[in-house]
């Protein structure tokens, strides 16, 4: 797809290191704000559509690399399996460090409250695991979808030249 | 009566989903049917949880003495949009690879598999 | 930390993990994905026999996610159950059984058949999510539960499907077709929980068992749940997905997607019996169910006759074979209400029909693999370019020969064990019904002749020259399912009253499915 004009250029290199850092804002304050995992992922995936739609695909195939996003989509998943698998002395997705005053441990006050980010025990490991995987797997696929548009387009361009 | 006009909604979504899907002939429009008929699906699941006069259900600096609706319809709803972005992807991808080898994507023109 | 306490969940688990590890794995070397996939899922075969026979000794087995003990269902000062849950019981850890044997030796066929060198570990990866997912489906004790396993299986099946489609437009078309089916079910599902769930208040199978009433919105959510997971079981008149979908898949893949649809034939029978049981009318569902598998059985096997590609006939086959299973059931339900006829022939019914379900996993598994051996070699499903096959390839035609007379129902295969049964209890019931079942059964026999005749007998042909027999990988795979097939064909009643009984008490008995939850309330 062709880049677009040296306006949406600019605004983009401006602004798509808010909308990760949004994004990640979104997947680290899961258990207390609306978001988690899945939420703040996709917002960080839609800033690589946006590198994708402005700068055109060629160029953005320099700095978006599938295979670093692959491996990092591997990684998200299999520690979301592992922390799972941790809790097994006791359950199959035991929450061993809520209320345990180690790594996200603080007690948690029933009712309402101004909220504490060091609780909540395994959930905020859980949300960045999930986080990490969906903004590499929408990553993945927004690239194949270019990938595949530019192929279509060139075979058009083909068949109409002839 | 006017309480019912998520519900009314939810019947005409879901309606209009699966007119589409029986009458339209483009791949790509039968998967916005699909998509409209999960929308209708995922107000339905939210609209289940409603109380009169309630919040959303945070505890994070909620205002005090009101009561909330009822949480576990939207974990329900976030788990059926999360699958509903991954069916629409694959079915998207299905239909790219469908041109890319017949070149159209008129249902009449790429069935080939018939009896 | 007891580890047999956990049995449940150790056999999705690990298949869970290694479906996660293997894109990692497949970036250094890409044969030993294959490898990896087999022993882990051989190690959850192990597992799920261990299961089996703690289950079939003591009772069922619950396993709750995420609370203090894996058996403390009503957390404090609660009445009803609010954690997921696995609730295994006897018919549950039946189709686990079929669901482990038959990943297993897919995974193990799929090492010698898939030669694309190309997408190999999202192959693997992909065959261990549609094992957890139909594992999932079949030990689940939670509604919703079960509608994210529905999703993940119906998208893995769809994906591998395609596998092919790179090359080819007709595996996309039929991947398609099978995606916007799944799709609409799922979606369905979906709506008939969110009826549950406005009206009770509780997504748990046993805690909505306990306080059903059978309303308006109940009858609704039982039409559509019925009518919708017949769908996804290949049900007449639901049916069109099956042949294109079987017949476009690779051999292995076909034969695991069996075992998939006839997790959403278990998922029918856990709502009808465990989820209502009696408030409903027997006799009416019944007979819907008896209507549904009689078009079936019927409709399957003549457009069966008349396929030229063998892939497609067997798919039809499928069809028609899934229609003994609805009727023998069927008719178990439709006596439900009624003791003296439940006792005469109810249960004999539905042992039948589910003993039905384990015969056609083995035997219909081992026709599409011989059928994969046939294409592997000479590169065409077309029956009428094939012929004289038997001269090159011995072994796939006695496999063939077996899985043709068990799925007609010869003795002393295991296909005429269940088919006496279904026969003998539905003819007390209406003896019109048998005698349609009958007639299915010759006309069975009738197309697999004409394939046999096609395919393997007749001169040498000169395009064929170079057939060899097939790796060695795929014929371990089809020489266990085949000693299986003559075991069970030699031995029903070992089977029928160790396993397929107490799966038909589970079933029928609903208020032990809820006490073990709630603890006698």
């Amino acid at each position: 797809m062709k880049e677009m004009s040296r306006i949406v250029k600019i605004v983009t290199n401006f602004i798509y290191g808010f909308i990760i850092i949004f994004g990640f804002y979104i997947i680290a304050h899961g258990h207390l704000t609306p978001g988690g995992g899945f939420q703040g992922g996709a917002v960080v995936a839609s800033a690589f559509a946006l590198l994708l739609i402005s700068y055109g695909q060629m160029k953005a195939k320099k700095f978006l690399n599938i295979n670093i996003f692959s491996l990092l989509e591997s990684c998200g998943l299999t520690m979301f399996i592992v922390v799972a698998f941790l809790g097994l002395g006791t359950t199959f997705f035991y929450n061993f460090l809520a209320n345990s005053g180690s790594w996200f441990g603080n007690m948690v006050i029933p009712g309402i409250n101004p909220g504490d980010m060091n609780t909540a025990g395994v959930l905020p490991l859980m949300n960045i695991a999930v986080g990490l995987e969906v903004f590499a797997g929408l990553g993945i696929i927004v690239l194949l979808m270019a990938d595949g548009a530019e192929y279509t387009k060139k075979k058009e361009n083909a068949e109409n030249d002839r | 009566m006017i309480g019912n006009f998520p519900y009314i909604t939810v019947i005409i979504y879901i309606g209009c989903g699966i007119y589409i899907l029986m009458f339209q002939k483009n791949l790509i429009k039968l998967a916005i049917g699909i998509n409209l008929i999960e929308n209708g699906i995922n107000l339905f699941l939210i609209t289940l949880g409603f109380k009169k006069g309630a919040v959303a259900p945070i505890y994070t600096q909620a205002p005090s003495g009101q009561s909330m609706v009822l949480p576990t319809p939207q974990a329900l709803t976030l788990t059926s949009i999360v699958i509903g972005v991954a069916t629409t992807a694959l079915i998207l991808s299905m239909a790219m690879m469908i041109y890319k080898h017949y070149g159209s994507i008129e249902v009449n023109e790429v069935r080939r598999l018939r009896g | 930390m007891n580890l047999l306490n956990h049995t449940p969940i150790l056999i999705l688990a690990l298949p869970l993990l290694a479906a996660f590890l293997i894109p990692i794995i497949g970036k250094i070397n890409k044969k030993a994905t294959g490898i990896f996939a087999t022993l882990v899922l051989g190690l959850s075969l192990i597992l799920t026999i261990i299961l089996a026979v703690k289950i079939l000794s003591v009772g069922p087995q619950i396993y709750v996610f995420g609370a203090k003990s894996p058996l403390l269902t009503l957390p404090s000062s609660l009445k009803f159950p609010i954690r997921i849950m696995f609730q295994v019981d006897a018919m549950g850890i039946f189709m686990g059984l079929i669901t482990a044997l038959v990943s297993f030796l897919g995974a193990i066929y799929s090492l010698a058949f898939i030669d694309k060198k190309d997408g190999l570990d999202s192959y693997y990866s992909l065959l261990l999510l549609l094992t957890v997912s139909m594992f999932g489906m079949e030990f689940t004790g939670d509604l919703f539960n079960f509608f994210v396993f529905l999703e993940i299986a119906s998208m893995a099946s769809v994906s591998l499907i395609c596998y092919r489609g790179t090359d080819l437009g007709e595996p996309v078309e039929a991947g398609f077709k099978y995606m916007v089916v799944s799709s609409i079910a799922a979606l369905m599902v979906l709506f008939a929980i969110g009826i549950f769930y406005g009206e009770y208040d509780v997504l748990n199978i046993a805690a909505i068992a306990s306080v059903i009433k059978y309303s308006q919105l109940d009858k609704i959510a039982l039409g559509i749940l019925v009518s919708v997971l017949a769908m996804k079981a290949g049900a007449v008149p639901m049916h069109m997905w099956t042949p294109d979908a079987y017949s476009e898949a690779p051999a292995p893949i076909t034969m695991i997607l069996v075992a998939a649809s006839q997790a959403s034939l278990y998922a029918i029978f856990r709502v009808v019996f465990s989820l209502y049981n009696i408030t409903l009318n027997t006799l009416a569902v019944g007979w819907i169910i008896i209507i549904f598998g009689l078009l079936s059985m019927f409709i399957g096997v003549t457009m069966a006759i008349i396929q030229k590609d063998i892939k497609r006939l067997m798919a039809y086959h499928a069809i028609s074979q899934t229609g003994y299973m609805l009727l023998g059931v069927g008719v178990g339900l439709a006596v439900l209400a009624n003791p003296t006829a439940l006792q005469r022939y109810g249960i004999t019914a539905m042992e039948g029909g589910i003993f039905h379900i384990m015969n056609h996993a083995m035997y219909k598994g081992l026709l599409f693999l011989t059928a994969g051996a046939l294409f592997f070699r000479t590169g065409t499903r077309d029956l009428n370019k094939m012929g004289g096959l038997a001269h090159y390839m011995k072994y796939t035609t006695i496999f063939f020969i077996i899985g043709a007379a068990a799925i007609a129902g010869l003795p002393p295969f295991n296909g005429f064990a269940s088919k006496l049964l279904i026969y003998e209890s539905v003819y007390k019931f209406n003896p019109l019904l048998s005698i349609i079942a009958m007639v299915v059964s010759i006309l069975t026999l009738a197309s697999f002749v004409k394939v046999f005749h096609s395919a393997f007998l007749g001169p040498k042909l000169p395009q064929f020259i170079e057939v060899k027999e097939v790796p060695r990988s795929m014929v371990f795979a089809m020489a266990v399912l085949s000693f299986i097939i003559i075991f069970f064909g030699l031995f029903p009643d070992l089977i029928v009253k160790n396993l397929v009984h107490p799966a038909v008490m589970s079933l029928i008995e609903q208020f032990k499915y809820t006490s073990t939850v709630l603890g006698g309330m």
